[in-house]
């Protein structure tokens, strides 16, 4: 694996210009200073009450992601270009999923497989015919984005179910501005505060039609255990919408109704941040306790508008990923602006055995894994895992996809009392309803361990703060 | 508004008035075992603040004998203990981060940071010095989260369904210190006119935190019917039922106006609260202390179950 690319000094030599005012700035800094503002902000956050859970680890149930006090910087040309591949992408995700669920001719045409989109376990029969408002099936969706060099930014992965990390987008930038207000007034920083206000205009956008008053919208959870569960309440107050379960919820006389205190309201676009497993049981999963029986129909009937749509997931589906480049070209007519990770699917006999003979230096990832968990990071790992992965992945090649080991870019991260390059990814958060909206920023992860690849917070990864300068 | 939210506010509020009241009991409790007495022992006071803190039967589940450290312990650290300082304070907690929306960033943050300082304590630390700086602690983070309460929020359902939790959990607090003393006010106690009596009074009085403005409405000495008349029918004293009853009535009228609807609880308050605006307190002695404070236990303790169903707060 060669030297990773450094958003700060590139592949070493002068300091990149989005960084300029910045190392300036750092140059006068004490790290006594530095290691106080780090603590400062945890305390911030602690008090905030911006914590998340791990699964499998009930003695940290309440975790605060750590924290880098130094931005990542992206520079206003940088953003343009993703912002031109981002919507392309995103528009390009929303027609492959309306003709999946209607004419499939991309499957007809045979660019992509059949039985990976029938057979996939994330696409949902249910939702064929069905006409979401203004055709969109994928309302909010992160994309995770890794740089390789100077002009290669990468998606490594979409995210079109219901991706997280936005409050932290928004409670990192309060933090930094509270902590360095100097700062700011040496960047000229775009700001990431009127996120929700977009996502509620968008919500708005995709209310069903021939409502008699504004829509009522409503974000539903599974509850204050679940590890987003601050994320949904911070976006519901930020609205000013009401934060409901699925035991507040009804179906009565072929509409959604919530529980009030003055009885029952209908609600006409529900931004679930629970499973399509979850939605209703009459439908999707009978022997689940949680759920709205008969929330599907009435969807199906458009009464409400649930965002994203159900069966939605099949966009982001590892094993789609790899024709996401040619899905692009068959709906826009376009090359695609942000390119793929080389990937190889261990389904296809040929790319199977290219894989298992090069594992130790390949990233192999489970089908349908998420958080960084049931992954092979080839290069960091022993023989022995290497050798326990293999036998699993031979058990069911179908289940694993594998990518080469990237170099990706590092930033300046504080660790200690000293300034370390550490690996970053990003993941931009984007909008679709009548238009499509992005918010200048992200979240940028961070893996804090020297040489460490994996940037999921449940493995030790933290968050920065991550800039877009207005140029 | 949902109804599981107004649920988990009125219960939120309920909490943090709890916990107040309970470190108000302890600190009235422990004053009393640490001054040389004669004649009733510890236990006996003990033995009432267990009872006025609706604890006695827990803790002689898990006890069986009263002793100061045990006492202690169990109401400020046990969270087996529902009405505990610690299960108050992690009850309020859960109930505001289920409805962390509701709540302003200053009532969260008094309410998270509570219950982070309570954490960290360890209870083997909390010797006698230490016990009344804990205890006035408690009663600082009630009147912070109180304060931020009454200074941040929106004057609409939110605000009405979080004062209703603290004025019903606070009616009942006091109603439970006279159901428990009350036969130290009878006349028959004022007969015997020992330093005793004198010193239950002030216990009373320093239950509800009145023992000082007693004088400034009254100025004469502790003297019992002007004592109950003070706890039951006074309206400037703002832990007496009257006073609860006051604020009930009008955060239920806002709530009507609010919604346009009234309900039963409506009529229940007011009957409630007429009763003790029109009652004077020589004929609440004519017809029974005891028998009235327990009427009122009854009453109050109904009208929650009437809020609870009309507004909806469990299905």
């Amino acid at each position: 694996m060669r030297t990773a690319f450094d958003e700060m000094n590139g592949f070493g030599g002068e300091v990149r210009a989005p960084y300029r005012a910045f190392v300036e700035w750092l140059g006068v800094q004490h790290m006594n200073t530095l290691s106080q503002k780090t603590a400062e902000a945890e305390i911030l956050f602690r008090r905030s009450g911006i914590t998340f859970a791990v699964y499998g680890d009930e003695a940290a149930a309440e975790r605060l992601i750590p924290f880098d006090i130094f931005p990542r910087i992206i520079s206003g040309e940088e953003w343009r270009k993703l912002e031109l591949g981002i919507e392309q992408r995103v528009r390009a995700l929303n027609a492959f999923l309306y003709d999946i669920y209607h004419r499939q001719d991309i499957l007809r045409a045979g660019i992509v497989p059949d039985e990976l989109v029938i057979q996939n376990a994330a696409f949902q029969p249910e939702m064929i015919g069905v006409d979401p408002p203004r055709s969109v099936y994928s309302h909010i969706i992160g994309i995770d984005l890794v740089r390789t060099n100077e002009d290669e930014f990468l998606v490594l992965e979409d995210n079109t179910r219901t991706p997280s990390g936005v409050s932290y987008m928004i409670e990192n930038r309060e933090t930094m501005m509270h902590l360095f207000p100097d700062l700011f007034s040496r960047n000229r920083v775009r700001p990431v505060e009127n996120y929700p206000d977009a996502l509620m205009k968008t919500l708005e956008s995709v209310a069903p039609s021939n409502l008699d008053a504004e829509p009522n919208v409503a974000l539903l959870t599974p509850g204050i255990f679940n590890s987003a569960y601050f994320e949904h309440s911070f976006l519901a107050d930020q609205m000013g919408i009401e934060l409901v379960e699925s035991s507040d919820l009804i179906v009565i006389d072929g509409l959604l109704r919530m529980k009030t205190t003055e009885g029952l309201k209908r609600v006409d676009v529900l931004y679930r941040r629970i499973d399509d497993t979850f939605l209703d049981p009459l439908v999707f999963d009978p022997s689940s306790l949680l759920g709205v029986p008969g929330l599907f129909d009435v969807y199906r009937s458009g009464r409400v508008t649930i965002v994203n749509a159900p069966g939605a997931g099949i966009a982001d589906d590892k094993a789609i990923y790899s024709y996401i480049p040619a899905i692009i070209e068959f709906y826009t007519g376009k090359a695609p602006i942000l390119g793929n990770v080389e990937t190889y699917n261990c389904r296809d006999p040929e790319s199977l055995k290219y894989v298992l003979s090069r594992l130790p230096e390949l990233v192999v990832k489970e089908v349908h894994g998420s958080g960084g968990y049931g992954m092979l990071v080839g290069p960091r790992s022993t023989m022995e895992e290497i050798d326990a992965f293999r036998a699993k992945i031979l058990a069911n090649p179908c289940n694993y996809i594998a990518q080469p080991t990237l170099a990706l870019s590092t930033g300046p991260t504080l660790s200690g009392s000293a300034v370390s390059p550490r690996h970053l990814d990003l993941r931009p958060f984007v909008l679709v309803g009548d238009r499509v909206r992005l918010i200048p920023g992200g979240l940028t992860r961070v893996a804090l361990k020297k040489g460490s690849l994996v940037v999921n917070s449940s493995q030790g990864g933290g968050t920065k703060d991550t800039w877009v300068l207005q140029e | 508004m949902l109804g599981r939210t107004a649920n988990d506010l009125y219960w939120l509020s309920r909490y943090i008035e709890r916990a107040e009241n309970i470190a108000r009991l302890l600190e009235v409790g422990y004053r009393i075992v640490l001054l040389p007495r004669e004649g009733e022992g510890f236990h006996e006071e003990w033995r009432s603040t267990l009872e006025s803190a609706g604890c006695m039967q827990g803790y002689m589940l898990r006890h069986g004998d009263l002793v100061s450290r045990k006492v202690i312990d169990y109401m400020l650290f046990d969270t087996s203990n529902p009405s505990s300082i610690a299960a108050c304070l992690a009850s309020a907690r859960r109930n505001g981060r289920a409805q962390r929306t509701s709540l302003t960033r200053e009532m969260w943050e008094s309410l998270n940071s509570s219950w982070l300082e309570f954490q960290a304590i360890k209870p083997a630390t909390i010797t006698s010095n230490s016990l009344p700086e804990l205890l006035d602690w408690v009663r600082a983070r009630s009147a912070l989260y109180r304060g931020a309460m009454l200074n941040t929020i929106l004057r609409n359902d939110t605000f009405y369904f979080s004062q209703i939790g603290t004025f019903i959990e606070r009616a009942d607090s006091s109603a439970r210190i006279l159901d428990v003393k009350y036969y130290h006010l009878l006349p028959s106690s004022e007969m015997v006119g020992s330093g005793t009596d004198n010193f239950q009074w002030s216990v009373l009085l320093r239950s509800v935190s009145a023992h000082r403005s007693y004088r400034w409405v009254f100025k004469d000495q502790y003297r019992p019917p002007k004592i109950a008349d003070f706890m039951i029918l006074n309206r400037q004293m703002p832990r007496s039922l009257r006073a609860c009853y006051d604020e009930l009535t009008v955060a239920l009228r806002d709530l009507a106006a609010l919604y346009g609807a009234r309900h039963e609880c409506h009529a229940t308050v007011e009957a409630t609260r007429d009763l003790l605006l029109e009652a004077d307190i020589e004929t609440v002695f004519q017809s029974g202390l005891h028998e009235f404070v327990q009427d009122f236990i009854g009453r109050n303790s109904r009208l929650g179950n009437e809020i609870s169903a009309a507004y909806h707060f469990i299905d």
